[in-house]
């Protein structure tokens, strides 16, 4: 006799199932927390656009944003160009260094961007993909902080915006003192 | 009668297990032959980070391609291909690996499975002891009609006969 | 001007299924046929409708229609006019199109079917039908539009998806959602059966035809599905375990049970209940499957998009299992009479556990599926589950099903004596062996490729076994040769047809356990006129040259093929570079064989032609799958006759 009213429980069964679903709702697949953060940033040694030799420890001391693109990155890439290009030119007297990294992409389809958007910061391809591995890229736009003493403090997927330009980089001056 | 069965039953669930002892040996990628086996090794346990569910190994993409020619250079440089997995897992996240590694809370998407085969098997014994149990107990119950024993045992060979031939 | 003709049929025929769902469900209740009849007057109408519908969305695809946001998005001027077609359910919104043109047109067979012979149940199956109809054109209404206004109407379009433009394409969603909806009909018959309380054979007996249809055309959308993944994505591979494909397979399994486990109910009346269980799991997998598909829930590169469609389908498939768990804890006495068996080692035996472990397979995948956001719910971890982990997991399983295909057949109904046993096991078991040692001798090293391959030896030799014994029976009572053999299959259409159906899943084993064990590939960088030697074939890189070719610029090379005896082949793996996408296509290029596939991909090219990077595939014996298919169409055809012979049954 008791057990009759057990099976009663049995739509309730689905519950659980049916509530982890629901809360795949809230999940962003693109936006995977990068294990980088508050650990050194990987060195590179590229070769700018402009010939220029690029390194990431020549601008130690300095706060550097590191932004990986690519011309045929659309929409995104294109509207971060300019707000990039923006910051850059008033912080570059405060102790910031901006540095574009290009992958995956052909040369004169990057010197079309770079000259859009009339960038004045160093900008090289990354022809092996090896720097863009090293900082664990899964997709671009993505943007790096760096620190004055050589640490990956935040990373940014999708175009960076003036707010989150400006929060990072003024936060990691701070502390530069 | 009923004991005829047994050890067809226990091979069975021999079998079984044994099948399952043997999904270790399949945590090698399957033997595709290449001339570096052991990129092929390493690079189909990383996930190709732009497409989705293939393995770096597989994905004709750039990034893929780009992924590979790294694994190949670090082998090449003396590194052992768990060192190169770590590597990745240091810049990506555990995310980056396509079976996810056997460590804590992991450890519930590997055993599941196995747990859940271990739980049908034992409801299928569970099962099958009550319903041939109950199937005796019912024909004992029945007054058995008066035939010579020998014509019965004949009766049923034969009816056994023509049902095993549907 | 079609834009709001569309709209206004999707709307109309939501009412119309509304209110057919009520009147059928209210008539069923209180006996009142009059409302049942009005029902079936609005699914009539409701599929005139959704024709209309699909007609105007293809019309508007042919003309060209850009004021639709869905054709501006799906071609554009320069899509040939049979990709125009498809693309009516190449994206989201025209897949439920589709998916509810397909329920509407089940729900018509079965008023033209089932209205005389399953009285007692109609209604109920009307209800459910036109509730689930009623249920997409919601979605066709609400978040999925198909005939959404798009102001101002561009000029040209955006173009369909580029690797949409294959014939598998054309053919994959058409059967895969055959098969999804097709199982809608078994599901409308169990809850008929719980809501009436007549819980035994009949609705089974009268569903069997569908389950079968519906399970065959399942069985054909994975195989194409396969295929075009084979012959389009440009890695080599026909299944990579990806969420999407699960949510395909995992209905496809447990409706595999359904197929056993209901013809135990038909001999013995045992497993009401697990029956209406599995029906209703199948169902509700079609909708997780649907709804993984199209709420971005967990990635997959199939997925549509996502937004608020997503919310819907969890809110539908929460009603559907909900609904249907409670009716079924409502009839729970007259389902859980106990079954009763004679031997462990029995026929009835062999397919319980035969549904234990396709069970315990669906289980597996869906457990995988849903892990990675079980781990981030839990522990804030993203964590990837793919091929290795579904691979190593899952063989164990079928390898095990392999074996029961051989056992099940054959061993008797209620209690297999010795001598039945023995009759009919004992050569299989013999040459399965001897064959296991074979194949270690022609030199296959892996272990599981020789136990796969020996148990597919086996069930062979079972199948072999039971043939020529009924043919030599036959002919001892005087039939000549092939009038016997064809008499057996026509005859026992569906004994037979089971058979035929299951040496398809062998051959396909086959292909599959071939290709996993022995492809081979590697990858070249090739000067003009180097070449790279694979397998014996000597693969050298010839041309490269590039024009525009319709709605794409082409960048071709060509490669000579040549293995010493048998002549030279010409393959041409290409770029495709598409003005909508951001980085270019592969064409891959390749040759079928019986036992070997050639098969190539173009990688990095120089500008000039001088160099290029190739993938060179030689892919073992999976040409097998795809004839493993053909198989099993021909048994699910012998299996769907008419039966002949004694029992007539008006199914």
């Amino acid at each position: 006799m008791k057990r009759r009213s057990l099976h009663w429980l049995i739509p309730f069964a689905a519950l659980p199932v049916l509530a982890l679903l629901a809360y795949g709702f809230r999940v962003n697949h693109r936006d995977i927390p990068s294990p980088l953060v508050n650990r050194p940033a990987g060195t590179f040694a590229l070769t700018s656009y402009s010939g220029e030799a690029m390194r990431l420890e020549a601008y130690r001391g300095r706060v550097v944003v590191v932004n990986f693109w690519a011309s045929w990155c659309m929409p995104a890439c294109y509207e971060e160009a300019p707000v990039l290009e923006r910051n850059w030119r008033a912080y570059r007297e405060k102790g910031v260094m901006v540095l574009g990294v290009d992958i995956q992409d052909k040369p004169e389809a990057a010197r079309k961007f770079i000259d859009q958007f009339s960038l004045t910061f160093p900008n090289a391809l990354d022809p092996s993909g090896k720097v863009s591995v090293d900082y664990g890229v899964y997709g671009v736009p993505e943007t790096f902080f760096i620190d004055a003493r050589g640490n990956i403090r935040a990373k940014h997927v999708g175009a960076v915006t003036d707010d989150v330009f400006r929060r990072e980089v003024d936060r990691l001056l701070a502390e530069r003192g | 009668m009923i004991d005829r069965a047994q050890p067809l039953g226990v091979l069975t669930a021999l079998l079984l297990i044994v099948l399952a002892a043997a999904a270790p040996a399949l945590a090698q990628p399957p033997a595709t032959n290449v001339e570096d086996p052991r990129l092929y090794d390493v690079a189909s346990q990383l996930r190709c980070v732009v497409c989705q569910n293939l393995s770096v190994a597989d994905s004709p993409s750039e990034m893929a391609q780009q992924m590979r020619a790294i694994v190949r250079d670090r082998l090449a440089a003396g590194e052992t291909p768990e060192q190169v997995i770590q590597y990745f897992v240091d810049k990506y996240g555990e995310w980056i690996l396509l079976a996810p590694r056997r460590h804590g809370f992991n450890w519930l998407v590997w055993v599941a499975p196995f747990a859940a085969l271990a739980l049908g098997l034992l409801l299928f014994a569970i099962v099958v002891r009550r319903w041939t149990r109950r199937r005796r107990a019912h024909v004992a119950a029945t007054v058995a009609p008066a035939i010579d024993p020998a014509m019965r045992e004949r009766i049923r060979r034969e009816l056994e006969l023509e049902e095993g031939d549907r | 001007m079609i834009p709001e003709i569309g709209y206004g049929m999707v709307i109309v025929a939501f009412l119309l299924a509304g209110y057919g769902a009520v009147a059928a469900g209210v008539g069923g209740r209180t006996g009142r046929t009059a409302l049942v009849e009005s029902a079936q007057h609005a699914a009539l109408g409701v599929f005139a409708l959704v024709t209309c519908a699909l007609l105007l969305l293809a019309y508007a695809f042919l003309t060209f229609d850009f004021s639709l946001r869905y054709v501006a998005m799906n071609t554009n001027l320069a899509t040939p006019y049979y990709y125009r077609l498809t693309a009516v359910w190449g994206a989201l919104e025209g897949s439920i199109v589709l998916w509810a043109w397909m329920v509407a047109l089940y729900t018509l067979i079965i008023v033209l079917r089932h209205r005389h012979n399953a009285r007692e149940f109609y209604p109920w199956v009307l209800t459910v039908m036109l509730s689930v109809l009623a249920f997409f054109l919601l979605v066709m209404a609400v978040p999925a539009p198909p005939f959404e206004r798009i102001t101002p109407a561009p000029m040209n379009g955006r173009g369909l998806n580029p690797l949409l433009e294959d014939s598998g394409m054309i053919t994959h969603p058409v059967a895969l959602y055959l098969g999804f909806t097709g199982l809608t009909v078994p599901f409308a018959f169990a809850i008929a059966a719980l809501a009436t309380g007549r819980v035994g054979d009949r609705w089974i007996t009268l569903t069997r035809r569908w389950a079968i249809t519906a399970w065959y055309f399942l069985s054909l959308g994975l195989l194409i599905g396969g295929w075009w993944s084979y012959h389009v994505l440009g890695w080599g591979g026909y299944w990579a375990w990806d969420p999407v494909e699960n949510a395909a397979f995992m209905p496809w399994l447990t409706a595999t049970a359904f197929l056993h486990s209901v013809m135990i109910q038909e001999r013995r009346r045992m497993l009401k209940l697990w029956n209406i269980g599995l029906v209703i799991l199948t169902f509700s997998l079609t909708l997780f499957g649907t709804f993984l598909t199209r709420s971005g829930v967990i990635a997959s590169v199939h997925a549509f998009t996502q937004g608020s469609i997503g919310m819907f389908f969890l809110a539908f498939l929460s009603i559907v299992v909900l609904t249907s768990l409670g009716l079924l804890a409502w009839r729970w006495e007259a389902l859980s009479a106990e079954g009763e068996l004679d031997s462990v080692v029995s026929r009835e035996s062999a397919f319980l556990l035969n549904n234990v472990l396709l069970v315990a397979a669906t289980f597996t995948v869906f457990f995988g599926t849903v892990f990675p956001l079980l781990s981030e719910a839990v522990r804030g971890v993203k964590v990837s589950v793919g091929a290795p982990f579904f691979n190593q997991v899952n063989i164990p399983v079928f390898l095990g099903l392999i074996f029961l295909m051989g056992v099940g057949p054959l061993i008797a109904w209620r209690r297999a004596s010795r001598d039945n046993l023995r009759r009919n096991f004992v050569w299989p078991v013999i040459i399965g062996a001897a064959s296991a040692g074979l194949f270690f001798g022609l030199g296959v090293r892996s272990t599981i490729a020789i136990i796969s391959l020996a148990l597919t030896v086996f069930v062979a030799v079972t199948i072999a076994v039971d043939y020529l014994r009924a043919l030599r029976a036959r002919r001892r009572m005087g039939e000549a040769l092939l009038p016997a053999m064809g008499g057996l299959l026509v005859r026992h259409n569906r004994r037979y047809g089971g058979f035929v159906i299951h040496l398809g899943i062998l051959v396909i084993a086959v292909g599959v356990t071939g290709s996993q064990a022995w492809s081979l590939h590697r990858e070249a960088t090739l000067q003009r006129g180097e070449s790279v030697e694979l397998a014996g074939y000597k693969f050298q890189f010839d041309n490269l040259s590039s024009r525009e070719a319709g709605n794409h610029f082409l960048v071709e090379s060509t490669f000579k093929v040549t293995n010493g005896k048998a002549g030279t082949r010409e393959l041409r793996p290409a770029k495709k570079f598409y003005p909508q996408e951001q980085s270019p296509i592969a064409h891959v290029d390749y040759h079928l064989g019986l036992v070997d596939d050639l098969y190539l991909v173009l990688g990095d090219f120089a500008r000039d032609g001088s160099q290029a990077t190739v993938k060179v595939q030689v892919n073992r014996m999976v040409s097998w799958i795809w004839i493993g298919g053909f198989i099993l169409t021909l048994g699910a055809i012998l299996a769907i006759l008419p039966e002949r012979g004694e029992r007539r049954k008006t199914a």
